[in-house]
């Protein structure tokens, strides 16, 4: 009933005007393998997108591109209205202290307790921030994922689930702008699975955030996407809402949702 | 054998750009300086029982197996004065570096080599902030400074095993040993190998940081990453040791 009534809101107060992000005719490679073949993306600002596709069709991979992880071998790739794939380290950097990544396992410093994994991004980020500060971003980044008391375990002490939201802390501490994730869900029960959704949701509210969400999860894509694309063969084959995908005319893109 | 000296002058070509990129980094501003300390800890400090344990033994059985050559000869008394120099001149800082090559490059290598394949060097990077110099430059300058350190220590104690060593055939009290030690060793002995440690050093840290930083995806290659460490630091310390001696030879 909760979730309905979440996405009945969030439909209403989305406003569809900027683009935040946009792939123009993105191609890459690796080898003789090419992944992405004229990618092609865009989404505004406030919006939930969903990026369904099988495993290795380069899911990963295009988002890598968007933060400069991977470089592209041709085409452009726009965020606030910047081409990315032109940008010097110093300028990319800019660009990415606006950006949240939720990595697919998580990619927590595993030198490094919760609480020192947290306050790494935001210690770099803005020196002059003084130790309360600091204390004060930390227990709210915790608080939003409901894990506030693992704050002084390692990473290796947590579970799968518990590693993916303090993951997902750690993107939101920085109170970026862009929110990027990476299977939130995989490997999770489902009612932590829906948890995370409800966190989603949260967020998008909460920050006003443009978020772009990869996964194989179709209760989360319901719930948490504004908008579903599915790729194929490196480009965006099929695009709509989740119920327009479900009933396509397309075998293909139906037998996403059996 | 073609592919193989590809492949080797193809990843000669890679370090240096990789160990030059230390220098450009290095002189930027913000150095991470706590992680440097954490670093000189590990590598430094925890390496010390390992290097006591070693040079203690190589000097004892230095002194014992010089015994039987120098005897004949009926020159005992020479012992401690060549022991020190084949010590200071050449074993302390090889052997050490050996094993601070088995120790420290695949320690780094294992630890890199994990986080690149969990993406932990990527997160750091989406993050906006520079995993090299964060990881690298840390890793990297504590091994130059930390591997010097170890080596001087390693001469101490193995002058130390040394002297066990003398006693165990005769009387010669510290004092005299240490005297006779040090009228044999003079400046010019100490200068050279010295500066060939800090060498050692710049090239452990740097062949364990690259092998971990180019470790490939999947868990099997940070045991590949940490393993090759070791042997391509090794083999890096017996060759800046010739290039090193032949250079000491031509100039002094
Ligand atoms: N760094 C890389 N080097 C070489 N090939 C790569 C690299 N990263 C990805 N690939 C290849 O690109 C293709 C797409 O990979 P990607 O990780 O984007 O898949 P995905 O859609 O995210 O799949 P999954 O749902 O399993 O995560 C795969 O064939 C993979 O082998
Ligand atoms: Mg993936």
């Amino acid at each position: 009933m909760l979730i309905e009534k979440n996405i009945k809101q969030k439909k209403i107060e989305t406003n569809y005007q900027q683009t935040i992000i946009e792939f123009k005719n993105v191609y890459k490679s690796f080898g003789k393998n090419d992944v992405l073949k004229g990618f092609n993306l865009s989404v505004k600002k406030g919006e939930n997108v969903v990026i369904l596709g099988k495993s290795g069709s380069g899911k990963s991979v295009a988002i890598k591109c968007l933060v400069g992880l991977i470089k592209v071998d041709k085409g452009e790739i726009y965020i606030f209205n910047t081409d990315i794939t032109k940008l010097n380290i110093y300028e990319l950097n800019k660009v990415r202290m606006n950006i949240g990544f939720l990595f697919q396992n998580g990619a927590l410093y595993d030198s490094m307790t919760v609480k020192e994994n947290l306050a790494f991004t935001l210690k770099h980020h803005s020196k002059n921030l003084n130790q309360n500060e600091i204390e004060n971003a930390i227990n709210e980044a915790l608080e939003d994922v409901g894990l506030k008391e693992a704050i002084d375990k390692m990473p290796s002490e947590l579970s799968g689930g518990m590693k993916k939201r303090i993951g997902l802390s750690r993107a939101l501490i920085i109170q970026p702008e862009i929110i990027l994730y990476d299977e939130p869900t995989s490997g999770l029960d489902t009612i932590t699975s829906r948890e995370i959704d409800e966190l989603i949701l949260k967020i998008q509210k909460k920050g006003k955030t443009t978020s772009v969400i990869i996964t194989h999860d179709l209760a989360c894509a319901k719930i948490t996407g504004d908008r579903i694309l599915i790729i194929r063969d490196g480009i965006i084959y099929a695009e709509g809402s989740f119920e327009s995908l479900k009933n396509s005319d397309d075998n293909w893109v139906r037998s996403f949702f059996i | 054998m073609e592919t193989f000296l590809k492949n080797i002058s193809y990843e000669i070509g890679d370090l240096s750009l990789f160990g030059l990129r230390f220098f450009e980094e290095i002189f930027r501003p913000s150095f991470e300086f706590k992680e440097f300390i954490r670093q000189c800890y590990v590598i430094g400090y925890k390496s010390l029982p390992l290097v006591s344990i070693t040079s203690f033994i190589m000097g004892l059985v230095l002194t014992i197996q010089s015994r039987p050559a120098m005897s004949k000869f009926g020159a005992e008394s020479w012992i401690p004065g060549m022991v020190s120099l084949s010590l200071i001149r050449e074993i302390a800082p090889v052997i050490t570096a050996l094993i601070c090559a088995g120790k420290i490059a695949s320690g780094i290598g294992a630890e890199l080599g994990s986080m690149k394949v969990t993406e932990q060097i990527d997160a750091m990077e989406v993050s906006a902030i520079n995993p090299y110099r964060y990881l690298v430059v840390t890793r990297i300058l504590a091994a130059t400074l930390m591997v010097p350190i170890l080596v001087i220590y390693a001469d101490l104690i193995g002058l130390l095993g040394g002297y066990i060593g003398v006693n165990m055939h005769g009387d010669v009290n510290l004092v005299l040993y240490f005297s006779e030690v040090f009228e044999s060793i003079k400046f010019l002995d100490i200068i050279p190998a010295t500066i060939k440690t800090f060498f050692f050093g710049f090239f452990i840290g740097l062949i364990g940081c690259y092998k971990g930083f180019n470790a490939s995806s999947g868990t099997e290659s940070v045991g590949k990453a940490a393993n090759s460490a070791v042997v391509s630091a090794s083999l890096s310390i017996f060759i800046i040791d010739m290039i090193a001696v032949q250079l000491t030879d031509l100039l002094f």
